[in-house]
């Protein structure tokens, strides 16, 4: 059963075709590993369906309705949340606050005023809750400037996840962490997206990463598909191992 | 940097036994002020108890928002010059009906003033302030027959809650008595409210989502935060803060004019911001306070005083970059973080 169709969707940027006339269906519950050299519009597409910017052309159905003109904010409303390639954190504040205010918001409360936000008992037991199920309970007090790399991104997937979305972009999770971390985030982050089954679009140049992990890859060139398959039938193909792998798929094997 | 540990809320922060004593101590000094120090000194007090509200309003953008404006003297001056027309066309001498008139005010400025510039950031947005703080500051100063030009308007000693509390020339005939006195215990209720509800502000989930768009505005925007929306709210406050200071500031003064709507006079209040520590709550407070007094330090000491306080507030500013209270702060925790011999 689907949950967002994407229909002949394209942007450009000037002269460049960032994402050329892509359809694409997401799977409810699926894990989808979205895969691509440098500028095959993998970031572009996901900015497109969270709408951090408006596409050219195409349209976007999510959960049976058409969200192709909708903002940014009513976006997150339906159930799309979505993480960052580059960390996008808010700093000053505490681990806890990070999460706490991503529930304030969904609660529809940061509108309030004349509360103390560190009253709310639910929101603060709920945002101790994420911060556990994300392994990241002992930093809850510390700034979210003040922690490594691996936990801030971590930290950025579990803002994502508070929102309580039906679909989570997932947009490099492991880039700019080291070896030996990459499998223990993606480790905690499945597991937390599995158990709650949530449908999750991971976009990984860590290969080992995206062909471990995903039900299902798709490969992207030059604002356009590719590919589509599991994972197997991806590191079968002879095009996909041509131009993304840099490699020639061994039939014999 | 906050260390790991268990998680102490901002509310069990503040409610610490030594900040309680801390914070009562400094009441008790302030309800004390009038029985103690000259007539002269505690009106100083006074000033910078308003001056005070003034930059507790402007940090709620500067500090809390993320948003520096240097239009600010557009809220205080509308705050002042509303309770003189109040004065002058209605002959209405409470000051009760001067809070709200000027709080009202000043949030209308801020209305029309908020709806251009939130849609701007950093420098746009400051300079966009001021441009049009000096559209209201031009208008005193030609519209002369409503505002009184460059001579003002007086605003004689008001009426305290209702009349309950008679002004200067109705039970005591010594004005200054009424303002050292009676009026100071106004303006310090009202500084503490004031303070009270900024406190409450800050630490609520608005307060909160201010805070993540000052850090991050598209991440705030992407976890649901309606980004211009909330700048135009913390800009409505903002401008209420400090047109309700420049309403207490005017009976003080005895007389408005279009100097506190000029542009230097919101580069005061920044002045002052900064110069307690525009990332502390108290910060601007202090800040209020300190450079009240060493502006009426310098122009009773030197002709030159404006390049006396200038260069004492430039090397202050470099001196401390985390303003008088974070420099404070800072001593304090390595002042605790030392091994004890």
């Amino acid at each position: 059963m689907s949950l967002l169709e994407i229909r002949n969707i394209s942007k450009s940027f000037g002269s460049n075709r960032a994402v050329d006339d892509v359809s694409l269906t997401v799977q409810k519950g699926e894990f989808l590993g979205l895969i691509g050299s440098n500028g095959a519009g993998k970031t572009t597409l996901v900015n497109l369906i969270s709408g951090f910017f408006p596409a050219d052309r195409g349209a976007l159905v999510f959960d049976g309705r058409d969200i192709t003109r909708q903002s940014v904010n009513e976006r997150i409303r339906v159930g799309i949340a979505r993480s960052f390639q580059l960390v996008n954190l808010f700093d000053h504040l505490t681990v806890l606050d990070n999460v706490a205010l991503t529930i304030f918001s969904r609660q529809g409360k940061t509108r309030w005023l004349w509360t103390l936000a560190d009253r709310d008992g639910a929101v603060r037991d709920e945002a101790v809750t994420v911060l556990g199920q994300f392994g990241m309970g002992p930093k809850a007090g510390m700034l979210a400037g003040a922690i490594s790399q691996g936990e801030r991104k971590l930290l950025d997937v579990a803002v994502a996840y508070a929102l309580r979305p039906k679909l989570l972009f997932l947009d490099e999770p492991t880039s700019g962490v080291s070896t030996r971390e990459k499998a223990p985030i993606m480790d905690t982050i499945t597991a937390v997206v599995r158990a709650e089954g949530i449908t999750a679009v991971v976009i990984e140049h860590d290969m080992d990463i995206v062909f471990r992990y995903s039900d299902r890859i798709v490969a992207m060139h030059q604002g356009a598909i590719l590919a589509s398959g599991t994972p197997e039938e991806i590191r079968r193909n002879e095009q996909v191992a041509m131009t993304l792998l840099g490699t020639h798929v061994n039939h014999a094997g | 940097m906050r260390i790991a540990g268990p998680i102490t809320s901002a509310t069990q922060a503040l409610l610490t036994p030594g900040r309680v004593i801390g914070v009562a101590l400094g009441l008790l000094v302030l309800l004390l002020f009038p029985k103690v120090l000259p007539p002269f000194e505690t009106l100083q007090v006074s000033y910078g108890l308003i001056f005070g509200i003034a930059a507790l309003g402007f940090n709620l953008l500067l500090g809390y928002t993320g948003l520096l404006s240097f239009g600010h003297s557009a809220f205080f001056g509308t705050g002042a010059y509303v309770a003189a027309f109040l004065v002058k066309y209605w002959e209405i001498r409470s000051m009760e009906a001067f809070i709200v008139a000027g709080v009202l005010g000043s949030l209308a400025v801020a209305a029309i003033i908020g709806a251009v510039c939130v849609r701007y950031t950093r420098i746009f947005f400051g300079i966009l302030a001021l441009a049009l703080s000096q559209v209201l500051w031009s208008l005193a100063l030609k519209l002369f027959w409503v505002t009184g030009g460059t001579d003002g308007l007086r605003v004689p000693t008001p009426t305290l809650l209702g009349g309950i509390v008679s002004d200067a020339l109705g039970v005591s005939a010594d004005k200054t008595e009424f303002l050292a006195h009676r009026y100071y215990y106004y303006v310090l209720v009202v500084f503490v409210l004031s303070t009270a509800v900024m406190w409450v502000i800050v630490h609520s989930p608005f307060g909160k989502a201010l805070q993540a768009i000052r850090d991050n505005e598209v991440r705030a925007e992407f976890v649901g935060v309606q980004v211009r929306r909330y700048r135009y709210v913390a800009f409505l406050v903002s401008g209420a803060f400090t047109g309700l200071a420049g309403t207490l500031w005017v009976p003080l003064n005895g007389l408005t004019t279009p100097d506190v709507l000029y542009w230097p006079f919101s580069g005061r209040i920044v002045f002052m911001a900064v110069l307690g520590g525009f990332r502390t709550f108290w910060g601007p407070i202090v800040g209020g306070f300190v450079y009240n007094y060493l502006e009426v330090w310098a122009v009773g000491t030197t002709v030159y005083w404006q390049l006396v306080l200038g260069v004492i507030l430039v090397a202050l500013v470099l001196a401390m970059p985390t303003g008088l209270v974070g420099t404070a702060g800072q001593l304090v925790t390595r002042l605790r973080g030392r091994p004890r011999p």
